[in-house]
């Protein structure tokens, strides 16, 4: 079922009643998630995701704008009659009911033609456990299980009255690291399963880039991108999708486009052959950074950190906003560290430049052969 | 005994001082004073030992009155407060506009003085030579005739006395319930209205059993209170309760010790630890009871 936003716009009243001005939570958003797809509404706390998720869900009413599941107008629709499946941040599972109880609930809730036999209901709470694999804990409380089984029980809930369309809020928030990383997959899995349209909120990137078909980045209320994990990252539309996405952050420096050439500071990193004069924020991705005794950029080094695989270099630069600049780097490319000055080489595909005072992205193009180096 | 363990002992000392001094002696003595026949207390000799006081106490008609009195006062006022409390309470927790005033409109008598509280219902219920009374008014307006509730039928006087304790109790329940209820967390009745869940359903599915602990405790302090009553049997009916057949249970061992019939500890002693073993049993069948019915999360 494919979900339609169109210009969706929530507007509060604002709570100090001194302003008369509305707060804008969501702001016309416009969006079309093919059937099928998990989708991750992503950004901090208070950009509007939750409040789409709840107008997607039913359980807010936009103030303008219209939602579609497929042909279906649901604007209007109260939560219960637009098929819908709701996993909450803190799951919602009823403390005195039993697992079974509590994926039966939806499912005794019908009336009328609608209603079903013991048996079936029964049967179809079963089957949606053995989907989340909790099958064998039917008869326990929620109270006697972990954060994990709570989680998928709160799945199987919200999959048993079979859902056009599956909504959950910070799903992974309560879960411990390695249980995220385990639930995240099993979320994955049960979506790739059913087939069901799903979308989930989150503030944490790496968790909505590493499941999600596609994500959307959100600020105070305003799309700021929407595309494939990967495309986002490569390609951010504005200096707050860049900053937002990746672990460590990128790498910000006050810097200058001059004849053609990117300066940080008073080094030249990179041809820029279609770019005007203009003062820009360069923002380069922690492994866009190389270390290169010809390098274009010399940094004071701080401290080299090994992580195994990788080693994470952390550097000083004049130029640079903020405390350190931090970059990944091969650990067999490691400088020895018996000099106090790292000289980088910059990737170029993981440059980008915005203007300074907007944040909007500054677009070049690659010079042909380093972008063919860099994809090798 | 180790070193710790003695160390954990001075320091529960003091408290186990005033337990003992001010609970454990009195009870104690209770009993003895109950067991004492033909106790004096002016001159502080007795017979001897036995059970006397108690058949004396039970075969005493003030004192069954006071039994049935009480029994009447806990059965009808237990469960209708509780009930009228849980409705007060649920409608104060839908409400929006002017919460909080309601709110405090709804606790105040709590903050009244109970002799005060009395005052106003004798203003309301008593027949005087110069008005039938406030509620007299009311009936005779709707074409019955009046009723003196003060020193008339028993059935009326019984009637002011739970309609008393019943205004009296509810404030403290509205506020337990209205807190109850303001703590369930909202994403239960999210959760609810998005599996379609009818309104009805929600109470007795998930609101009543989230809140199943606070109703069984003020169930539980509910008859031990109204088992205690007797303040508020003087607040209308004045100090002579035995005259107007209103005395209650404490009220008779309050009149055996210092009533004008007063001065005969052992029979109050008596009634006293009948009284007991009633409350200790009701409360254990209530919580016989709230094993099977009460949530615990």
């Amino acid at each position: 079922m494919k979900i339609i936003l169109k210009n969706l716009t929530k507007r509060y009243p604002n709570r100090n009643r001194k302003i008369k001005e509305d707060v804008i939570a969501v702001n016309n958003f416009d969006f079309e998630i093919p059937d099928g797809e998990l989708i991750g509404l992503l950004g901090p706390s208070g950009c509007g995701k939750s409040t789409t998720l709840n107008m997607i869900c039913g359980l807010e009413q936009p103030t303008e704008g219209k939602i579609f599941f497929g042909e279906d107008d649901v604007t209007a629709l109260p939560p219960e009659n637009r098929g819908v499946g709701m996993v909450f941040q803190s799951y919602a599972l009823y403390p005195h009911l039993t697992v079974r109880q509590n994926i039966r609930f939806p499912l005794e809730n019908r009336k009328g033609k609608e209603k079903l036999s013991n048996e079936e209901m029964d049967r179809m709470a079963e089957e949606a456990a053995r989907m989340v694999q909790i099958e064998n804990l039917m008869d326990r409380k929620p109270g006697e299980m972990s954060g994990g089984q709570q989680q998928r029980v709160a799945i199987a809930r919200a999959l048993v009255k079979r859902p056009r369309v599956l909504l959950l809020d910070e799903p992974l928030s309560n879960l411990d690291a390695r249980l995220r990383l385990q639930t995240r997959e099993e979320i994955r899995r049960i979506q790739k399963e059913t087939g069901i349209t799903t979308v989930f909120v989150t503030h944490d990137q790496e968790e909505a880039m590493s499941i999600s078909d596609r994500i959307v980045v959100m600020e105070v209320g305003v799309v700021q991108q929407i595309g494939r994990p990967q495309d986002v990252y490569d390609d951010p539309a504005n200096l707050f999708v860049a900053k937002f996405l990746g672990t460590p952050a990128v790498n910000l420096f006050d810097g200058r486009v001059e004849k053609r050439k990117v300066y940080v500071g008073e080094d030249a990193i990179l041809e820029v052959p279609d770019v005007p004069d203009q003062p820009v924020t360069v923002g380069i991705r922690p492994e866009g950074f190389e270390p290169d005794e010809q390098g274009s950029l010399p940094c004071s080094l701080i401290s080299v950190e090994v992580m195994g695989r990788d080693t994470s270099v952390v550097a000083k630069h004049p130029a640079f906003l903020g405390e350190q600049i931090r970059t990944i780097i091969d650990s067999d490319e490691r400088p020895d560290g018996k000099s106090d000055v790292v000289r980088f080489r910059i990737r170029p595909n993981k440059v980008h430049l915005f203007v300074p005072e907007t944040g909007e992205r500054v677009r070049f193009t690659l010079p042909r052969k380093e972008a063919r180096i860099a994809h090798i | 005994m180790d070193k710790n363990n003695r160390k954990a002992w001075l320091y529960l000392l003091p408290a186990l001082i005033f337990l003992g001094i001010f609970m454990v002696y009195p009870l104690f003595d209770v009993l003895v004073y109950s067991l004492e026949e033909g106790y004096n207390s002016a001159s502080q000799t007795f017979f001897g030992y036995g059970i006397f006081n108690f058949s004396y106490v039970l075969r005493d008609p003030y004192f069954l009155q006071a039994v049935k009195n009480t029994f009447i006062l806990v059965i009808i006022t237990v469960p209708l407060s509780t009930g009228i409390a849980l409705l007060i309470s649920l409608g104060l927790h839908s409400i929006k506009p002017l919460k909080e005033l309601f709110q405090t409109i709804y606790f105040l008598p709590y903050v009244t003085n109970t002799l005060a509280v009395g005052l106003v219902f004798m203003i309301l219920f008593k027949k005087t030579p110069y008005t039938d009374g406030f509620i007299n008014l009311i009936i005779q307006a709707f074409g019955g005739s009046s009723v003196d509730f003060i020193e008339g039928p028993y059935w009326a006087k019984m009637f002011v006395m739970c309609f008393y304790t019943i205004w009296v109790v509810l404030p403290f329940k509205i506020l337990i319930l209205t807190s109850a209820l303001a703590s369930v967390n909202p994403d239960y009745y999210k959760a609810a209205r998005v599996d379609g869940t009818g309104s009805f359903r929600i109470f007795t599915r998930i609101t009543l059993p989230m809140i199943s602990p606070m109703i069984f405790y003020l169930v539980i302090t509910g008859f031990i209170g109204a088992f205690k009553a007797y303040s508020d049997e003087v607040a209308i009916f004045g100090t002579d309760l035995n005259a107007s057949g209103m005395n209650t249970i404490v009220g008779y061992v309050y009149d055996m010790l210092y009533g004008d019939s007063g001065g005969y500890p052992s029979y109050a002693s008596a009634a006293a630890l009948i009284l007991f073993a009633i409350v200790l049993t009701i409360t254990c069948i209530n919580l016989l009871a709230s094993r099977k019915t009460v949530t615990r999360s």
